[in-house]
């Protein structure tokens, strides 16, 4: 192919500079501009980050934080592979209708489906009315204001992002390989674990990072389900931000938040390809 | 059997496999004896991936059975049998280096890590691998893709070796080569190969019997000059090299194209000598191809010997073509 002419190529940049612009001003800038804060405010220095180490309490923010992502995550992609593989192996009349099913609690907005939960898990709700009903237990169980109920909350609206990563590694496996195993005598469960799921590892790290990443923003959840008892980051953020005014604090929060996630982005990227993960063109 | 590999036989009685109304494998019987190499040769469709299949036990039977040296094992799956295999498009695992892939059958049976390593050094010396047990299939050609999905499939050293169309994704020159040293590699391990092609010359080369199918049926069994020489009906006489049709009262006649003689006219000499029109002369290297127009008979096929041929006889010149009459094969007129 020949080179592209170097005219061209500054014409070229000239259109689409109006959308450089754009996104330096509309979303490079409010980034730096947080960055510039966390340093700055309310005195310019280290200071809020120090603040890491010496406060009690945003030790605990980040713990929990920490803790409600990780076992979120653990949940949500056991589930996600679990559906689906179901998927992959059901006829394709039935995959589709699962497809639907799943899409459409995509599309529900996280704030209608955690009012759903408050109304399921309440102490008077449908589920503790249930079992109450049917003998199984005597006092209502506690689902909300703790982190149970968060959990729940935020691994049903994550199941869905867990699947659809995994879903597509799982359809690229060749059938035949998995024959091949059978062929060459292994078992149905060794066939899993030494074929199947090392051929959708990469399918199972994307749903973790992806889980992960939007776990660690998360805000209405913790805040409903939570009751103000689970308190994360991004609710911390948010209290910060509107009740004390401490926008220094909110700001090393969020710069935080930033870095952790690019360190996992990098950190994933020295065992696998990224574009692999995200199911780009495979090199 | 002599050879360093296992060996058994197989016993197809009466195999039927249907899918709904379709009938796919039609009341197979036949005997594969120990340690042969045997092809199962016809055209897509023909039922004999299905019958592969079903000696593997990826297809369930519909009725009839299969015994492994007069055992039954119709009802046994897949991983009880024993069987290599090798896939259309090998199937190696993508994520194992050369190595494991040939390990895994072992190592699936929990084997001491010693006897594996042993193992795998011998089976990567025998398909002259050697230097490469440390690449992923992907750094492999489809030819070296080929050599370690056959020593994965041999290295446990099963009584039968399935072949589905191995050879189907090579070149037709890397084929030729890895048909001599599939044929040696059989020779040294003297396990029985059942080997699945719609190649007519590939299962010339390398079988000691061809199966013949079509719709489902078993048309012919023989060893090759058997089935070429003497085919028994139209579909055994086209399928496998070609033939000319001749129709003499209720009989039919295959007369295979290198068995005629070309002469001027008038000169013709033979048991049998007809007179016919050259219709078009192609030249292939080795031999010409000619069609000859003969009133009685239709377009008749000659292939002659380009340099013991002389000059080559132009379009439209009316010459003699004669056979013996040993050339010309009555066939068996197809029930219908």
């Amino acid at each position: 192919m020949r080179a592209i002419p170097r005219h061209a190529l500054n014409a070229g940049w000239i259109l689409v500079l109006p959308f450089v612009v754009l996104v330096g001003a509309l979303f490079l800038g409010p980034i730096f501009n947080i960055l510039w804060l966390s340093v700055s405010d309310p005195t310019p220095g280290l200071g809020n980050y120090t603040e890491l180490f010496t406060s009690d309490s945003l030790g605990r923010i980040l713990w929990t934080t920490l803790r409600v992502c990780v076992i979120c995550t653990a949940i949500s992609v056991v589930l996600g592979y679990s559906i689906a593989y179901a998927m992959v192996h059901a006829a394709e009349g039935t995959r589709n209708k699962m497809l639907g099913l799943l899409l459409v609690s995509f599309w529900i907005s996280v704030l209608v489906r955690t009012f759903s939960w408050l109304m399921l898990l309440g102490r008077n709700g449908v589920v503790n009315s249930t079992l109450e009903t049917i003998g199984i237990i005597s006092e209502p169980i506690s689902f909300m204001r703790n982190e149970l109920g968060v959990l729940i909350g935020m691994v049903h609206y994550m199941v869905p992002y867990a699947v659809l990563p995994i879903l597509a590694s799982m359809q690229s496996i060749d059938g035949r390989v998995l024959q091949a195993s059978r062929s060459l005598g292994a078992t149905g469960t060794q066939t899993f674990w030494r074929v199947y799921l090392p051929l959708s590892r990469a399918g199972l790290v994307a749903a973790a990072l992806l889980v992960f990443i939007i776990n660690l923003g998360f805000y209405v959840i913790p805040a409903v389900l939570g009751g103000g008892k689970v308190l994360m980051v991004a609710e911390y953020i948010s209290v910060q931000v509107l009740v004390t005014l401490q926008w220094g604090t909110a700001a090393m929060l969020a710069a935080l938040l930033l870095f952790g996630v690019l360190a996992l982005l990098f950190l994933m990227s020295r065992f696998m390809k990224l574009s692999t993960v995200f199911g780009g063109a495979r090199a | 059997m002599a050879g360093i590999g296992n060996s058994g036989s197989l016993h197809l009685k009466s195999l039927v496999k249907r899918y709904g109304g379709f009938t796919a494998v039609d009341n197979v019987n036949l005997e594969i004896e120990r340690g042969e190499f045997l092809t199962l040769l016809g055209p897509s469709g023909s039922g004999k991936t299905t019958l592969l299949l079903m000696m593997a036990g990826f297809q369930d039977i519909t009725s009839g059975d299969i015994l492994l040296d007069g055992q039954s094992i119709a009802a046994m799956p897949a991983e009880k049998r024993n069987f290599g295999m090798v896939f259309q498009g090998y199937a190696l695992f993508p994520h194992m280096t050369v190595r494991d892939n040939i390990a895994y059958p072992l190592s699936v049976r929990k084997r001491p890590k010693a006897e594996i390593g042993a193992k795998v050094d011998e089976m990567l010396d025998l398909v002259h691998l050697t230097d490469f047990g440390h690449r992923f299939p992907k750094e492999l050609s489809g030819g070296q893709q080929q050599r370690v999905a056959l020593a994965r499939a041999l290295c446990f050293a099963p009584p039968v070796l399935l072949l589905d169309e191995p050879l189907g994704a090579l070149d037709k020159k890397l084929r030729i080569e890895v048909q001599a040293q599939l044929k040696e590699i059989h020779n040294r391990v003297g396990t029985t190969f059942v080997f699945v092609t719609h190649d007519q010359e590939e299962a010339l080369s390398m079988s000691d019997r061809i199966v013949i199918m079509n719709h489902g049926r078993i048309e012919q069994v023989g060893t090759p000059s058997e089935l070429y020489q003497h085919p028994r009906t139209v579909f055994a006489a086209s399928f496998l090299g070609k033939s000319n049709f001749l129709h003499r009262k209720d009989a039919v006649y295959a007369l295979r194209p290198e068995k005629i003689d070309l002469a001027a006219a008038g000169t013709g000499q033979g048991a049998n000598t007809v007179s016919g029109v050259v219709q078009s002369v192609t030249y292939f290297g080795a031999m010409l191809k000619y069609q000859v127009q003969v009133p009685e008979l239709g377009e008749i096929e000659v292939d002659v010997d380009a340099w013991r041929g002389g000059t080559p006889v132009a379009e439209g010149t009316t010459v003699d073509l004669t056979w013996a009459n040993t050339a010309a094969v009555r066939l068996e007129i197809e029930p219908k």
